[in-house]
């Protein structure tokens, strides 16, 4: 079993996602079940083969870089839960 | 009722057989009899009415001025709210419009709603959503179908016809499997084709926009209309777009189509393989050389997809965190706090296991075993496909192992529903352009969907061979 109590948790904090304990064990045999399904790949001889992270298979284009002040801090702002004089505000970190 | 298609509509539209409002009046009114589908998680009326008004002040010619087209609620719109499908962004309004939106609006389209999907498009059957399952149209009374997933609601509306459109996304077959349960066509484009900018991140290196309609020619119109150049995402290809529609061309004579040897899986119903053999025979007597090919590593593209897409959504979904936008937890004695409550309470249980799942395989001391392994075979099942396009024009296999299935039915083992993908998955992870075409039916009547593969932006072909198929089905 790769996914164990102590492991779950430590994922979940990673994750900043907080479980009950009915949630962790649910989560440990899913995980488990699924990190077992996975291990087929180990079967593929993967040696010198490059690992691919871009599809595209055009190169990718350049931009000008150019300065552009959109001043769209309110727009930014519009869907925050909560906000302060023009900031998104979160509970107090520091006493 | 007014009832056809996109491309007749435009005649229509321009003889003045029927005017803009005449048209729109009976979409909405054939939605409003349809809500116990469930296909619209956004629909307003009165929104409609508006863009009917400004439409009728609007002089200039306009591509798809006044046809209706439902938009998958993973686009971002400025006039209507945008979920995902997620308690997370249960109020989010976006304060800009997709590219893909934005393109559709300035060629004059009207947008009825906003559909229903998997949440943040993690599913096949469109029954991961907070705002609950969308009822695939085809469903016989009391035995309620699922759509596909996870564009379930797009499906659903082309299927149901309350719509002549609708945009989709695929990550890795949620455009091209609710296609095939619908019965409707569906097309996901070359990765690249279609920006990514205002679409809401699931699997960076493989989401990409696409369409469904009720035909391949309103499919190749339709794509033609979001294709294009977009320097607001640094994957967008600067392509020349075709005109789809002009050059399609239903000659397949002296064409080669490759099939694939290893998507004859065991367990495949006996329907699943007659539709197959079925169009290989008709592209036959079209003239087209049968390709016999191999993709020897399609069998690996299902456990690679199911650690590269969860590992990108892991990374993906860490800016939904209750600062920026959407929902935030009442129970936030800290910041900790405050993010581990909000993303428990605002994500689904398929979000929140791929996202830790994403984790695991990204943490230090398995990243190695897992992502960059993944990443090696993916360059793999890409390769094959380049070989293999060496000797054929197109690809043809089947869309999914089965046709619609009943609502919930495979909801408690995650892998049994990740296999519905088994067909759809490694043309994403190798970039390919694909559609599904509705092709033959199963014992009950529903109908099953044939899977076209094509060369990087070659999807003229794709429609081309789509087109000739369709054609010789109906």
């Amino acid at each position: 079993m790769k996914i164990d109590k102590n492991t779950i948790n430590r994922i979940a904090r990673l994750s900043r996602i907080k479980l009950d304990d009915k949630e962790s064990e649910d989560y440990i045999k899913d995980l488990n079940s699924i990190l077992d399904w996975v291990e087929q790949l180990n079967e593929v001889n993967t040696e010198n083969v490059e690992p691919l992270s871009n599809i595209s298979s055009s190169i990718l284009p350049k931009r000008e870089d150019l300065s552009n002040d959109s001043n769209s801090s309110e727009e930014i702002l519009e869907n925050a839960p909560d906000k302060l004089e023009g900031f998104f505000a979160v509970p107090k970190v520091v006493e | 009722m007014y009832k056809s298609s996109l491309k007749q509509t435009l005649k229509d539209l321009d003889t003045k057989k029927i005017s803009i409002r005449e048209l729109n009046q009976d979409y909405l009114n054939r939605i409003k009899e349809n809500e116990n589908l469930n296909v619209f998680i956004h629909f307003s009326e009165d929104n409609v009415l508006k863009q009917i008004d400004n439409l009728e002040n609007d002089n200039s010619a306009k591509k798809l001025k006044g046809i209706p087209i439902a938009i998958k609620d993973l686009f971002c719109t400025k006039s209507m709210p945008t979920t995902a499908a997620s308690k997370i962004l249960e109020n989010f309004n976006p304060t800009y419009e997709s590219f893909v939106t934005q393109k559709l609006l300035d060629e004059g389209s009207i947008f009825v709603g906003k559909t229903n999907l998997d949440e943040f498009a993690m599913g096949s059957a469109t029954n991961t959503s907070f705002f609950g399952n969308t009822i695939n149209p085809l469903s016989k009374e009391n035995e309620p179908l699922a759509p596909g997933g996870s564009s379930g609601g797009s499906a659903a509306a082309v299927a149901a016809d309350l719509c002549l459109g609708a945009t989709g996304t695929d990550t890795g077959g949620s455009i091209r499997q609710p296609a095939s349960f619908c019965g409707v066509v569906g097309i996901k484009p070359t990765y690249g084709l279609c920006s990514r900018w205002g679409i809401a991140a699931f699997a960076s290196s493989l989401d990409q926009a696409g369409i469904f309609s009720h035909n391949v020619e309103d499919a190749s119109i339709l794509l033609q209309s979001i294709a294009g150049f977009d320097q607001r995402d640094s994957t967008s290809a600067k392509v020349d777009i075709p005109n789809y529609f002009e050059n399609l061309d239903d000659d397949l004579n002296g064409k080669t189509v490759g099939i694939p040897k290893e998507y004859s899986i065991d367990g495949t119903p006996m329907e699943i393989s007659q539709i197959w053999e079925d169009a290989i025979k008709v592209l036959e007597k079209k003239g087209v050389k049968i390709k016999n090919i191999s993709l020897p590593h399609s069998k690996y593209a299902l456990p690679t997809y199911y650690i590269i897409a969860p590992a990108e959504a892991s990374s993906n979904l860490a800016r939904y965190d209750g600062v920026k936008y959407g929902f935030r937890s009442d129970e936030i004695d800290s910041l900790d706090e405050m993010y581990e409550n909000t993303r428990a309470q605002g994500f689904g249980r398929e979000v929140k296991r791929r996202i830790l799942i994403g984790t695991y395989v990204l943490s230090a001391g398995y990243y190695d075993a897992y992502y960059l392994k993944a990443q090696k075979v993916r360059k793999l099942i890409a390769n094959d496909f380049n070989k293999a396009f060496k000797e054929c024009d197109f690809i043809v296999t089947p869309t999914a192992p089965s046709a619609a299935f009943p609502l919930n039915e495979k909801q408690n083992d995650p892998i049994k529903m990740y296999l519905n993908d088994v067909f759809t998955v490694p043309a994403s992870l190798a970039g390919l352009p694909g559609i599904s075409i509705p092709f033959g039916k199963d014992k009950n009547n529903l109908p099953l969907g044939i899977q076209i593969l094509g060369k990087h932006f070659d999807e003229q072909q794709v429609f081309n061979a789509a087109v000739s198929l369709e054609r010789s089905y109906e």
